[in-house]
């Protein structure tokens, strides 16, 4: 079972697409840790360990994910935890997620994404290998 | 088939031809909350007694608007919010929108403003002047209304945990632009509840929390009356994907709860209820909307004279301000947002809104820039000036379906007020995650209902462009967070510590005991003691909310 942390980083509390990302993707049969609110990096690199993440979905809409996922993805780095998915979600102007996909973030998915397509990603991304 | 037999009016001629008829598939037919109808409603459809569901505006149950000549009087404020790096920036932007007409001013502030940390804080790393403005102290807000004489508009401030120390920064400017605080006019948010319940904007826990608005709601009602100390607002409700009705019944709950704190306090009812004011989201569903602010006006009216002893017929009157829903703006063509605006703009004018913001059409990419601003102010003053609508009192009353949606709304009202009551309340029921339940699964059901093409997002799950092209949106400057860090450095550094020390140091003794906490924070304020000590004394002494994460 592929197991998916979605973590809300920051200080931000909009949670909407968060919580509907996550049912989504527990309905289509995925564990998923929801961090809840106001994660510090270190504390969502460290869900991510003690979970055994497969991959980690971050929620963020406050503006501030230049500097938030950078941490988190050298966080995990830290940890020898490169394996694990990062994908992104939020209001992520394009130049910005260029750059983030740049540093190692696998997909950002912006305001009209489907659950389905984020689902989808993740299944052929976390699919075990044969 | 004789003439006269097929002139004849039918209800159950029509029911039969209806029915007969084919229907378009696919789309749902309810309203964008989920609700059912008939597809026609008529004087069977809903029941209205006139003068006491209705009767006339500015008379009670004030269903027909709050003021005897509504807009023929007095055009509803056009009140943009703005707020985005330091308070140099945010007062610039403040001035470009009164001379564009604007008539009021409406602050946003960053996050960890809001959440109660100074700049400099660890945790405000990379969120300093993102979202809106930057105020750390006294200092960041006399910059921030800098030749803007505040005896003369009116401010709107949006903040909620940290609210008291917000309005202790604004009656000191105030003071010191030689401003009496009893001519301050404007609103400030502090509503603590739907932080809770919806924007999880908290720092303490509820009971402090409601401890300090109720000092606010105190202190005000003395010192500063022409304000508005809470802003009940269902907008954050609704854009966190509640229905139409769960805005309505939770705002109302809310509201319903600071009075009785403020009624244990020992106040009069008459003392505060004036100054109660509200904000609701202006949705995409158009009848759902105008039947929700009459709804709201009148089950206002109905509790305050009933249920709490109101005898001024100023508390009775619900005034609300109306934004028009950011969660309804897409990211693809976004130019198709102004047109959304419009509708929505509309709906809460004649919904009878004492005052609206329209949102700009690139704000599901970044915050706006100065010309998508200018276009949202420009839709309120086409509505204003163009369309005639403003010449005519609540011009829907009396439409079968609008007096049905209106009752509708107050029936699914009344019908949560019962629930909240069986849970203990809303304190009781924000504990038990009853509230963030109700409004995931609404969320999640709406979200699904779009995924299944059962409705339909222009641009996005339908007549999608292939090139679809972002319009050039505002960057914020990413030094003016090393700028402010440095301005809250200076400060630290040149101000007496040894007064700010002793501010706080009574600050706490009076978190300790039940002492109205506001003469104290306008004392620290006056001594330069930043938001985020002040914050970091009451977390000390409260300690913090952290809600049980569920989705």
């Amino acid at each position: 079972m592929i197991r998916v942390v979605i973590a809300k980083p920051g200080l931000d509390g909009h949670d909407r697409g968060a919580k509907i990302i996550a049912r989504a993707l527990r309905d289509a049969g995925m564990e998923v840790i929801y961090t809840g609110l106001h994660q510090t990096p270190d504390q969502i690199v460290e869900t991510a360990l003690q979970e055994d993440a497969d991959a980690v979905g971050i929620s963020i809409l406050s503006g501030a994910h230049m500097t938030l996922v950078p941490r988190i993805l050298d966080g995990l780095k830290a940890q020898g935890l490169e394996d694990v998915l990062v994908v992104v979600g939020g209001t992520i102007p394009e130049d910005d997620a260029a750059e983030l996909r740049e540093l190692g973030v696998a997909a950002v998915f912006t305001p009209g994404a489907h659950t389905s397509e984020i689902v989808e990603f993740l299944r052929e991304k976390c699919a075990p290998v044969a | 088939m004789s003439g006269r037999e097929s002139t004849e009016p039918s209800l159950e001629g029509w029911r039969e031809a209806y029915a007969a008829t084919p229907k378009r598939t696919g789309e749902l037919h309810t309203t964008i909350s989920g609700l059912e109808s008939e597809p026609l409603a008529t004087p069977e459809t809903v029941e209205v007694d006139y003068d006491s569901d209705l009767g006339y505006p500015g008379q009670f149950p004030y269903t027909r608007g709050v003021y005897p000549s509504m807009y023929r009087g007095r055009l509803w404020t056009m009140r943009q919010f703005a707020g985005f790096g330091t308070a140099e920036e945010t007062n610039e932007r403040f001035r470009y929108l009164l001379e564009h007409g604007q008539t009021g001013l409406s602050t946003a502030f960053d996050m960890p403003t809001l959440m109660g940390y100074d700049s400099d804080h660890p945790r405000s790393l990379g969120e300093v002047g993102r979202e809106g403005v930057a105020i750390d102290s006294l200092n960041d807000m006399q910059t921030l209304f800098a030749g803007i004489p505040l005896g003369e508009v009116s401010t709107s401030m949006t903040i909620n945990s940290p609210a008291a120390m917000m309005l202790a920064f604004y009656a000191c400017v105030g003071e010191r632009q030689g401003v009496a605080r009893d001519k301050l006019r404007g609103t400030i948010q502090t509503d603590i509840l739907k932080e809770y319940i919806a924007q999880k904007e908290f720092i303490f826990p509820p009971e402090p929390s409601m401890r300090l608005v109720t000092d606010m709601v105190e202190w005000c009602a003395k010192e500063m009356p022409l304000w508005h100390p809470i802003s009940i607002s269902g907008y954050h409700i609704r854009e966190a994907g509640s229905t139409a009705a769960q805005e309505l019944a939770f705002t109302l709950a809310n509201g319903f709860t600071y009075i009785e704190w403020a009624l244990e306090r020992g106040l009069d009812i008459d003392d505060f209820a004036p100054r109660l004011s509200f904000f609701f989201n202006a949705h995409l569903d158009f009848f759902e909307e105008i039947g929700k602010y009459r709804a709201a006006r009148r089950i206002w009216a109905r509790e305050l004279r009933d249920r709490y002893g109101a005898r001024d017929p100023k508390s009775l009157l619900m005034r609300f301000h109306t934004q028009t829903a950011g969660v309804s703006l897409t990211a693809q063509q976004p130019e198709v947002n102004i047109v959304r605006t419009t509708i929505e703009a509309l709906a809460a004018v004649l919904g009878g809104t004492q005052s609206l913001h329209t949102n700009s059409y690139d704000e599901a990419l970044a915050l706006p820039t100065e010309d998508a601003v200018r276009i949202a102010l420009r839709t309120q003053q086409v509505i204003a000036h163009e369309t005639g609508v403003v010449n005519q009192i609540d011009p829907l009353g009396g439409s079968y379906y609008v007096e049905y949606m209106t009752n509708e709304m107050e029936r699914q009202a009344y019908a949560y007020f019962e629930q909240i009551d069986a849970l203990g309340g809303v304190v009781e029921a924000i504990k038990q995650n009853f509230f963030q339940r109700e409004i995931a699964d609404a969320a999640f059901r709406y979200q699904t209902e779009v995924e299944q093409q059962q409705r339909v997002i222009v641009g996005v799950n339908r007549y999608q462009l292939e090139d679809d092209a972002t319009p050039t949106i505002l960057k914020i400057d990413p030094s003016l967070e090393g700028k402010q860090i440095a301005r809250v450095t200076e400060l630290k550094a040149r101000r007496d510590n040894a007064a700010v020390a002793a501010a706080l140091a009574e600050l706490k003794v009076g978190a300790m005991s039940d002492a109205n906490l506001m003469p104290l924070i306008v004392e620290a304020a006056r001594a330069d003691v930043t938001l985020g000590e002040m914050c970091d004394t009451l977390r000390e002494v409260w300690g913090i909310w952290r809600e049980t994460p569920t989705f």
